[in-house]
């Protein structure tokens, strides 16, 4: 066994290259064992790819399969391009989450702009067209060059992706804290729709059958990417921009219209699809021929390539976009070849499924590569040490007490907030109304997509806190989920479903080990209550610039389900003299919060309460109110707490509010959650009240002045609502312009 | 009466053109760029996108596509030409109206709804209108309109500019968000009156715009 180029098998055990693609000494010492001989560069090449975290999930996996995952709805759960349920009528949703943490700080355009392209992929490979894209982004604080550079980057390349392809960027959100400085998160989730009839899986199954390339050629972009995202960074080597891919938009527009034309027409001699994205066309191919417990043969001169001289490890290993590996039927390979060419796209059979488990690689006439596929796609899992961190021993059990001497000063300073202000001069940069379905606009607490032809819509957010799981990593998980459940809810719709995208620092560190344990654990604990199982996501680890890792950060992607459009709530207060009541108790809930970072600059302290209970019953409530139409607009209560859901009630309905509670005015600060803030019309008070007893109390009324006031047991707060808008409207652009 | 919806490659809107068209009873399909033929057809309709990728300036590539000559012919014949975002940039990069799209005053891409001002409510385009002010969504990064003075000149003079900007939101000349040649058959505009027909997402502002249309083609058949 050779290849062409001059690195001897010998060469690579002893330079031992495989350390700087990321292999251990004893993970190649079982390569050399089970193969009983040698790995070529090739081979080893290939296991260094398959072997990364970023493709083997090897240390977060003896975490993730507790993940629950079904129920049902449930037609495909994880381990396929992305997972999918069943929403009646035929109909389902696909959903996945995908990070693009590492590129994005490298090179956020083509970073952000690669992970739109290739999330989409993974929704348009199951047969489901895409019809939504959220944006869970995490940034340093406004106040540097560098990040506004990162910012700008990144919002110009999800726009300049995903304008260009057609599918609206609908919503998702976007936090700061100092911790991301120097390690951004960039997860993009989208969500698809299909009839049942047309699902695809990413199989190869067949002896015989052909596999077939579609798209883009290769090129040396991205080449062991996957490896590039398994380590950490640090800051004397982090230009290494060769490991970052360029996005095609337009290409990506034609490879997706003409799969999901292939998948339409031509479902019957389609035996899979997987598109080829982190590890490329190694990891679609090996994991194609694993899942169907056969093995693959492929003729790597076939491959379309844009450069030239490119060696079987740069060919396997590229991460080149736009690509799609379909697996046809032996003898209707021309059809499919047809269609493509059609849509002037390349289309070449490069392999074909043998029933040997090998997973074999020709390149000059040589075979450059064969191994076990099931070896090569099975990394040896790592049971990793997990200790809880030291911090959280010494956290103190009082809450934090705001500093409400001035009050009104202290409600302006929080608006103009870069995690509380509006978000909106940077979503307007992305087409949140092309394919003409959107029903709610970023902005609300969930985006609503309707499904044309029915009377559905599909609500779908992103959330979480990662300073409540800073200080408790499992109920700050809890609540992340229970704030996604909220926004859904808040939209009238029920929730049916959570990708995640689990953004940690380094599992090597068994403190931060111990957080992604915990995190999930959390995560499961509420899902399996709102019966919203996880059938999808994404892990991406080694969050760390210099040994300072991340927040733990789990963001929860979540689908619902309205079933009837028209019933839909949107946070604005509508008239005024509409009543406004609070839905959940007010607690002292001051440490993680906004609040608590604008005073003292840190979170400190131990989390408060999450009462999974009243949770549960709030969102019920709501939606049984909604149901009944009796809810004028509908709000949950997260980040700034009451103060910040009334001021983002009258910004979004142009009116004021008059608000009175019992309560000090620090409260007006607290972030106790499972809380909502709803208005309700006159005509509908009683019933209301009826419903909802003594769970919901009134504080107020919608008003139409331009001054909104609060008066709680100490202080009156009286604000202009053109003052007060303007500064939560405009702070982020000053930040960024300054 | 039938109307052809053109599908440029990286077209993105057409679905929604063609949709909108459909709700109001308006016979229309979906054709390739690749056609070379519009005679079955009595209106035109070039909808927004990004026609084969607008790598350069926007519209250049797609002017040379089969079915441009087509379209020219169907002006030339009388017929209805309609062309939004992306769909205006091509009808000036072939000429069809004058003046050019250029990258906005502020660069970046927008999508937010826009006011615009009624200018000439007596068009094929408008004549359904009964207020002088509409809101419709924008979403564009060459939406910035430029003629010279001479041109800009006889779009005022001739009534040709048919919508206006109450609010600038791209740097376009005069204000200028859709105009018509001067036979008032071919139009263009940057706004998406498309995305503005259905109460569900919102906003109905649109239904006007199709509403003239469709007593256009009627009376004209």
């Amino acid at each position: 066994m050779h290849s062409d180029n001059e690195i001897t098998p010998e060469m690579v055990r002893d330079s031992k290259i495989y350390q700087q693609w990321g292999l251990t000494d004893t993970e190649y010492q079982l390569i050399v064992d089970t193969l009983d001989r040698l790995p070529n560069y090739t081979e080893t090449g290939i296991f260094s790819g398959m072997w990364s975290e970023h493709v083997s999930y090897k240390k977060s996996k003896p975490i993730l399969r507790h993940f629950w995952s079904t129920n049902e709805r449930v037609l495909q759960g994880p381990g396929e391009g992305a997972g999918i349920l069943d929403i009646g009528d035929n109909q389902a949703v696909v959903f996945k989450a995908e990070s693009h943490n590492h590129p994005s700080f490298v090179e956020p355009y083509e970073g952000a702009a690669t992970g739109v392209g290739g999330i989409l992929r993974d929704i348009f490979s199951m047969g489901a067209q895409p019809i939504a894209v959220l944006d869970s982004l995490r940034f340093g604080e406004l106040d540097n060059a560098h990040t506004h550079h990162i910012v700008d980057g990144v919002i110009a390349g999800i726009a300049g992706y995903g304008n260009a392809i057609g599918i609206p960027t609908v919503g998702g959100e976007i936090g700061f804290d100092p911790v991301y400085a120097g390690n951004p998160l960039v997860n993009v989730m989208a969500v698809g729709l299909m009839d049942q009839k047309g699902m695809q899986v990413g199989q190869a199954k067949g002896v015989g059958n052909s596999i077939i390339y579609v798209g883009a050629k290769t090129g040396r972009d991205g080449i062991n990417g996957a490896s590039f995202a398994s380590a950490e960074f640090s800051t004397e080597h982090e230009s290494d921009r060769s490991a970052v891919q360029v996005g095609d938009p337009f290409l990506e527009k034609l490879v997706m219209d003409a799969t999901l034309q292939a998948v339409r027409d031509h479902s019957d001699i389609i035996v899979g699809i997987q598109d080829m994205g982190a590890a490329g066309l190694l990891s679609s191919s090996s994991e194609m021929a694993s899942k169907a417990g056969m093995g693959i043969d492929l003729d790597l001169n076939q491959v379309p390539q844009r450069e030239t001289a490119m060696t079987p490890y740069e060919l396997m290993l590229s991460e080149s976009q736009e690509r799609m590996l379909f697996v046809v039927k032996k003898g209707e390979e021309q059809v499919i070849l047809d269609l493509f060419k059609k849509a002037n796209l390349d289309a070449v059979i490069i392999g074909r499924v043998t029933d040997d488990g090998r997973y074999r690689l020709r390149f000059n006439d040589q075979v450059v590569a064969d191994v076990p596929v099931d070896f090569l796609t099975h990394a040896p899992k790592q049971d990793l040490p997990m200790v809880a961190p030291q911090r959280l021993a010494i956290l103190k059990a009082d809450q934090f007490v705001p500093d409400v001497t001035d009050l009104k000063q202290t409600v302006l300073d929080l608006v103009g907030q870069p995690t509380i202000a509006s978000k909106s001069d940077l979503f307007r940069h992305f087409d949140s109304q092309v394919r003409a379905d959107t029903v709610i606009k970023p902005g609300g607490d969930a985006t609503l997509v309707r499904i044309r032809g029915t009377k559905k819509a599909l609500a779908m957010t992103t959330d979480v806190n990662a300073r409540y799981l800073y200080l408790n990593p499992k109920v700050g998980a809890k609540m992340a989920v229970a704030e996604a459940a909220r926004n859904i809810v808040a939209t009238g719709a029920t929730p049916i479903g959570i990708t995640d995208g689990l953004n940690f620092g380094s599992p090597d560190n068994p403190e931060v080990y111990y957080e992604l344990a915990q995190a999930v654990d959390g995560i499961n604990e509420l899902a399996k209550q709102l019966n919203t199982p996880i059938i999808s996501g994404n892990v991406s680890l080694y969050n760390e610039t210099d040994g300072q890792a991340i927040y733990p950060t789990p963001m929860i992607g979540m689908v619902g389900l309205l079933t009837d459009v028209s019933k839909a709530t949107r946070i604005g207060f509508q008239n005024a003299g509409d009543s406004i009541y609070i839905i959940g108790e007010t607690s002292a809930s001051f440490n993680g919060t906004e609040i608590q970072k604008m005073q003292t600059g840190t979170i400190d302290g131990q989390l408060f309460e999450f009462n999974d209970h009243d949770e549960i019953t709030n969102q019920k409530l709501v939606l049984a109110a909604i149901e009944q139409s009796l809810l004028a607009s509908v709000h949950d209560l997260s980040e700034g707490g009451l103060i910040v859901g009334l001021l983002e009630s009258a910004f979004a309905g142009h009116l004021s509010f008059n608000v009175v509670t019992d309560m000090t005015s620090e409260f007006l600060f607290a972030e106790t959650p499972s809380r909502f803030i709803v208005s309700v019309a006159p005509q509908n008070r009683d019933a209301f009240e009826k419903l909802v007893g003594e769970s919901a109390q009134k504080i107020g009324e919608v008003s139409d002045e331009d001054q909104m006031t609060i008066q709680s047991s100490d202080q009156l707060l009286q604000l202009s609502r053109q003052e007060t808008q303007t500064i939560y409207q405009e702070s982020i652009s000053w930040r960024l312009k300054a | 009466m039938k109307a052809a919806v053109i599908r440029f490659p990286g077209s993105n809107c057409d679905f929604d053109m063609l949709y909108a068209l459909q709700d109001f009873g308006i016979d229309a399909e979906i054709l390739s760029a690749d056609n070379n033929d519009l005679n079955d057809f009595d209106a035109v309709f070039l909808p927004g996108g990004f026609a084969y990728g607008d790598y350069l300036r926007t519209g250049a590539i797609a002017k040379f596509s089969p079915i441009m000559a087509a379209v020219i012919q169907a002006a030339n014949d009388g017929k209805l030409v309609v062309g939004v975002c992306n769909g205006f940039q091509i009808l000036t990069e072939a000429g069809l109206l004058p003046g050019q799209l250029q990258v906005n005053k502020v660069p970046g891409f927008i999508c937010e709804d826009v006011e615009l001002l009624i200018e000439n409510p007596n068009t094929a385009f408008t004549n359904a209108y009964e207020t002088e002010s509409i809101m419709i969504p924008i979403a564009h990064g060459e939406g910035n309109y430029y003629a010279d003075d001479a041109t800009l000149a006889q779009l005022e003079d001739n009534h040709q500019i048919v919508f206006r900007y109450a609010q600038n939101p791209n740097g376009s000349a005069h204000d200028i968000a859709g105009i018509m040649n001067e036979r008032g058959n071919v139009f263009g505009m940057m706004p998406h009156p498309e995305r503005a027909v259905d109460a569900v997402t919102g906003n109905v502002d649109g239904q006007p715009f199709f509403k003239s249309i469709l007593s256009e083609i009627i009376a004209g058949d």
